[in-house]
């Protein structure tokens, strides 16, 4: 006759981190199928060769750290690092991008400090600003969109670049990127930022092919798909709605205000809110809870702080896209906020004089 | 407070943050009536079922005691008596596993009841409004209401407060799942409900009493409503059902809106709450003198045929309940002591139920699993923040997890680990499963450990300070004595009285003595090291032997008889260097002899010629026997210590002045010493006889100078003489020797004598 002894609580919601985890992969589906559907396989190509790294890297350094593998390998955090990564590479990059990137990720920024939890950058753009700084050619190489690609650009012609370099029909990935009219294309953001330097004006820059009817063709819509997923997360209750909502705000704000400053030279909030990686840094990236913030407030300063750095590098910094870097400054700041957003302790500091209406019924 | 009171009365409730709604099964038991039971065959009754200390035991083994009848007595206000719940007898005082989450075992009181149910007298109060507030609160305490609703804080200083009370907030929200007592326990006895209300009404005299209940139980809601409904005082405030409403702090929350502050009781704030079941058994006590022996336990969980709730004897073991009810594991068992979410493991069914245990769960394994059939789920925490979310004290569980990891104590601390009222919310959204309740019992058990340690190395420390205070007062003091004797020493010995010279030369001589050995003993070569030292050590212990008895004499003598102290020293000095045991046997009867003839001198009768004649005799005699033994030094040291008390008597005839006398003393101590010295280590080295022989004339010529100087110088002529003539007595072999070591001691002593003179003129 055994007594079990166990420590109360005795219930348990039954909710696990892998479900979490599962969640928020379920979660980009939407915005992977846009981006497969104006860009082609290349995205697809990439996660799965991330994801097996991924698998891989973190099987190899749970065994060295002798920590159980069935529970940790599959608890959908390294598979989820992986998927971010194949998102955010350009499409026809080489195979060897993904892989270095990806093995980056897992086993220096994350197992390096110390595994789930404790890793103090997200892994996923840690890895991509590796990659970014290191090989700026192959990371800058951007397909364009299948609508305006001048040679065919099938399933097995893009597994064939992205091992090779080369099509199957021999064309380079410079060659791909050429337009029908002889002129490289090049992400929507990029092209508008070129072309301020180039004394173009927003209106002028606007007309490019690239951007199409409203602010870029297939990222409007990758944005677009990200945004419903995140959207879908806050419902499930998987992440907190503050970050997001925070960054888009400030974001939001910046863009308008330098908008309605010049609007020769700045681009509109739309154009911000559905270029380049915003929605996905929104939703996915920001909101690793890992890696943010812990309170709300501490939340809400968090993702105001990426966005307005968001919109600084995009405007005055070297690179086209800056969620990449605004995400890595604000990781750095996050345990700073954390320790100044602290919540107020039931029975402490009471502002005394009132009833303290804490809501209604 | 107006606008708390019409917020009240609309239903407009506050509520606190967090919370969680886990899964209610109340209807397991919420549809049966409570059932009583029959009697167990044991009981065990722990003596402390609430917070405070146990009362004092009024019985023993072997007692037969009356249902209701008082076990133990409390003077204490925090210790709170039990009662026997039955007739019986008491079978055994002793420690057994008690209803606590360690455990661990504590004194309890085993009754075997005889199965009578007999009470003991009882008296019904028919108006208890007729009675006095210490009376009341008599009654309370006297029949050991403790609170019911899981802490066990002694009622009787619960309604004793001093304080202005604006609301009576009475607990009927029973958040927990599972539990269905109080639910019960208002559908079936909401009359005596009330009147324990009205008696915690008159003695506290509140402004609003409010009965806070939870809206899933909507039969006993209409009780109470039923109840109250005369009564415009009382007001049953229906709250939303969400965990943990009933905790004191949100309860007070949600009612009020106000917030206890840390470390405070709610009675400062005018407020005191009672759980429901209190107030039934303060009715029992009061009007119907019962005091409190059952209460209404839950007995819930699927793996019972039949769970229901029961009247319970305090003290019947679990394990009896759960037959009562039909427990179905039969292997593995898992029996929780309380709800899901608060409650404890049992680790034998044979735990008594107390006045605190409200239910009884017996869950399968796929109702609430074991870590022991799954495996412990836990990983890493993700910092996802539910926990915070659901917190009702709004703290950080997060942050706690990692500090507790970390055992760093000052950061628990400062996150405020003690606001933690354990009531398992964060735990249960845990999407990594960590046992976070778990690890903040573990931290709070920690730092309790520390402060019990830092207290004790506070004392250890003050104590010890006090300690070397105390040792550094003492030196002090010991050192101001020794300081006041010198200078009395001094004083005495300066003061020119007899006594004081006494004292002097005593210590003077010693001085001489000791260096006179020093000086002796650093010419002839050493024998062997180790004797140097010893034979120091031995002079010195006999320069010190004679220097007390040299303040005894002194002490005892009236006239001065310096002479008597130095035939003491030297026949102390010639002890020191002479190995035989015989030898030393046979100088000190001749020493103790010549004081004996010394003491003679010194009383005031007159010298008895014949007397002495005897003594003389005697040391002769004495002399002779000594001289029988092979030790050469001994026979010297006999004979030189004759010859000495000898002269002495010749001496003590002629009264000499004081210093001179003194001087004498020491050269003849001088001599003395040298002669028995030099004699024995000279005997036989060649160089020293030589020595001895050049020295002798040396010595001739100085007496014969001295003696043209002073009269004194005829005494050591005739000293010399003394001494030649005693040594003529002997064989001419030894008669030879004696003579070169007499001329040897006498240049010895010159060069002493000088050096004391010198010394002493310094």
């Amino acid at each position: 006759m055994a007594f079990w002894i166990a420590s109360s609580p005795h219930n348990h919601m039954q909710s696990e981190t892998s479900a979490i985890m599962r969640l928020v992969i379920y979660a980009t589906i939407p915005g992977i199928l846009a981006q497969w559907y104006f860009f082609g396989w290349g995205n697809i190509i990439h996660i799965s060769l991330a994801i097996i790294t991924a698998l891989i890297a973190e099987f190899t350094v749970l065994s060295l750290r002798e920590k159980k593998i069935t529970n940790q390998l599959f608890d959908g955090s390294a598979i989820l690092t992986a998927v971010l990564i194949g998102i955010s590479l350009p499409a026809i990059a080489p195979w060897w991008i993904s892989v270095l990137g990806t093995a980056f990720a897992i086993v220096i920024v994350k197992q390096l400090y110390g595994g789930l939890g404790h890793n103090p950058f997200n892994p996923a753009m840690a890895a991509y600003v590796m990659l970014l700084i290191s090989f700026p050619l192959e990371m800058t190489s951007w397909q364009p969109p299948l609508e305006l690609m001048a040679l065919p650009l099938n399933f097995i012609d893009t597994l064939s670049v992205v091992i090779s370099g080369f099509t199957v029909d021999g064309y380079s990935v410079e060659q791909l990127r050429m337009h029908i009219d002889g002129f490289t294309m090049a992400t929507p953001l990029d092209t508008v930022k070129t072309n301020l330097t180039m004394g173009l004006t927003i209106n002028e820059s606007m007309e490019n092919a690239v951007i199409g009817n409203n602010f870029g063709i297939g990222w409007e819509w990758i944005n677009a798909g990200f945004l419903l997923g995140g959207l879908f997360l806050l419902a499930k209750k998987a992440i907190n709605w503050a970050t997001p909502l925070s960054f888009l705000t400030s974001l939001f704000v910046c863009s308008f205000v330098a908008f309605l400053l010049s609007q020769d030279s700045n681009a509109s909030t739309m154009f911000h809110w559905f270029n380049g990686a915003c929605m996905l840094g929104a939703f996915f990236i920001l909101t690793d809870p890992v890696s943010g913030a812990t309170s709300i407030k501490g939340r809400l300063i968090f993702g105001a702080l990426a966005g307005f750095l968001v919109f600084i590098i995009r405007k005055y910094g070297g690179y086209p896209d800056a969620v990449a870097f605004s995400v890595l400054l604000c990781n750095m700041a996050a345990p700073l906020i954390d320790q100044y957003t602290r919540p107020r302790t039931y029975g402490h500091n009471i502002t005394r004089n009132a009833p303290k209406n804490s809501g209604d019924k | 407070m107006a606008s708390v009171i019409e917020r009240i009365k609309r239903g407009h409730f506050w509520t606190f943050h967090g919370g969680i709604h886990p899964p209610q099964q109340k209807f397991l038991t919420s549809d049966k009536p409570i059932r009583a039971i029959s009697i167990p065959e044991q009981l065990i009754l722990p003596l402390q079922q609430h917070i405070g200390i146990p009362a004092q035991l009024q019985v023993k083994v072997g007692d037969k005691v009356l249902k209701g009848q008082a076990l133990t007595y409390g003077a204490h206000p925090m210790a709170v008596p039990i009662h026997a719940p039955t007739s019986g007898i008491i079978t055994a005082i002793k420690n057994a596993v008690i209803a606590h989450p360690s455990g661990l075992s504590e004194l309890c009181l085993f009754i075997t009841p005889d199965g009578e149910d007999k009470w003991r007298p009882r008296s019904i109060c028919t108006d208890f409004n007729q009675l006095t507030n210490n009376q009341l609160i008599d009654k309370i305490s006297s029949s050991g209401i403790s609170g019911m609703g899981g802490a066990g804080f002694p009622t009787q200083v619960k309604v004793s407060t001093r304080e202005d009370i604006q609301y009576l907030i009475i607990n009927a929200a029973e958040c927990e799942p599972y539990i269905t007592a109080d639910d019960l326990l208002i559908r079936e006895h909401s009359p005596s409900i009330l009147d324990g209300i009205n008696i915690l009404d008159k003695i506290l005299s509140p402004d609003h009493v409010l009965i806070g209940i939870e809206d899933n139980k909507p039969q006993a809601i209409k009780a109470l409503q039923q109840a109250t409904a005369d009564n415009a005082k009382i007001n049953v405030c229906v709250l939303p059902t969400k965990y943990p409403t009933g905790g004191e702090k949100q309860l007070i929350q949600i009612l009020t809106g106000q917030e206890v502050p840390a470390g405070v009781l709610p009675s400062s704030l005018g407020i005191v709450m009672q759980n429901i079941a209190t107030c039934f058994a303060i009715a029992d006590a009061v009007i119907n003198d019962t005091p409190l022996i059952k209460r209404v336990v839950t007995v819930s969980g699927q793996a019972l045929e039949k769970p229901q709730n029961v009247w319970s004897l305090l003290g019947t073991p679990v394990g009896y309940l759960l037959a009562q009810c039909g427990y179905l594991n039969k292997d593995k068992k898992h029996i929780i002591m309380g709800g899901p979410m608060m409650g404890y493991s049992l680790p034998t069914d044979q735990v008594p139920v107390v006045k605190t245990t409200n239910c009884i769960l017996a869950p399968t394994e796929k109702e609430i699993s074991s870590p022991y059939s799954t495996g412990s789920k836990e990983v890493e925490c993700i910092r996802c923040g539910q926990c915070s979310d659901v917190c009702p004290s709004q703290l950080l569980p997060q942050e706690l997890q990692w500090s507790a990891k970390a055992k760093d104590q000052q950061q628990l601390a400062k996150l405020n680990l003690f606001d933690c009222i354990e009531c398992g919310a964060c735990a249960y959204v845990c999407p990594s499963q960590i046992p976070l309740v778990h690890y903040y019992r573990i931290a709070k058990s920690e730092i309790r450990q520390q402060k019990q340690l830092d207290i004790k190395a506070e004392h250890a420390k003050v104590r010890f300070e006090a300690r070397k205070e105390r040792l550094a007062r003492d030196k002090i003091a010991r050192e101001e004595k020794h300081k006041a004797a010198a200078e009395a020493r001094k004083a005495r010995m300066n003061s020119g009285s007899t006594a004081g010279n006494n004292e002097k030369s005593a210590v003077a001589a010693a001085l001489a003595r000791v260096k006179a050995k020093k000086a002796g003993q650093a010419e002839p070569d050493k024998t062997s090291v180790s004797e140097a030292p010893e034979n120091g050590q031995k002079s010195q212990v006999a320069a010190a032997i004679a220097r007390a008895k040299a303040k005894k004499l002194a002490a005892k003598k009236s006239k001065s008889t310096e002479t008597s102290v130095v035939a003491d020293n030297v026949t102390g000095n010639t002890e020191s260097s002479i190995d035989d045991k015989k030898a030393k046997i046979a100088v000190a009867v001749a020493k103790a002899k010549a004081k004996k003839r010394d003491d003679k001198l010194t009383t005031p009768t007159e010298s008895n010629p014949v007397a002495d004649k005897d003594i003389e005799t005697t040391l002769n005699a004495d002399i002779k026997s000594v001289t029988a033994t092979d030790n050469k030094k001994a026979k010297i040291a006999a004979a030189v210590a004759k010859a000495k008390s000898k002269k002495l008597h010749k001496k003590s005839e002629k009264p000499e002045k004081s210093k001179a006398g003194s001087s004498i003393a020491k050269q003849e101590d001088n001599e003395a010493m040298s002669s028995e010295v030099e004699p024995v280590k000279s005997a036989d080295d060649k160089k020293a006889k030589i020595a001895a022989a050049v020295a002798k004339a040396k010595a001739k010529k100085l007496a014969s100078q001295k003696e043209k100087v002073t009269t004194p110088v005829d005494n050591s002529s005739t000293d010399n003489k003394v001494i030649n003539t005693e040594t003529e007595i002997k064989t001419p072999e030894e008669v030879k020797k004696a003579k070169i070591a007499a001329a040897v001691a006498k240049a010895k002593a010159k060069k002493i004598a000088s050096q004391q003179e010198k010394s002493e003129s310094t």
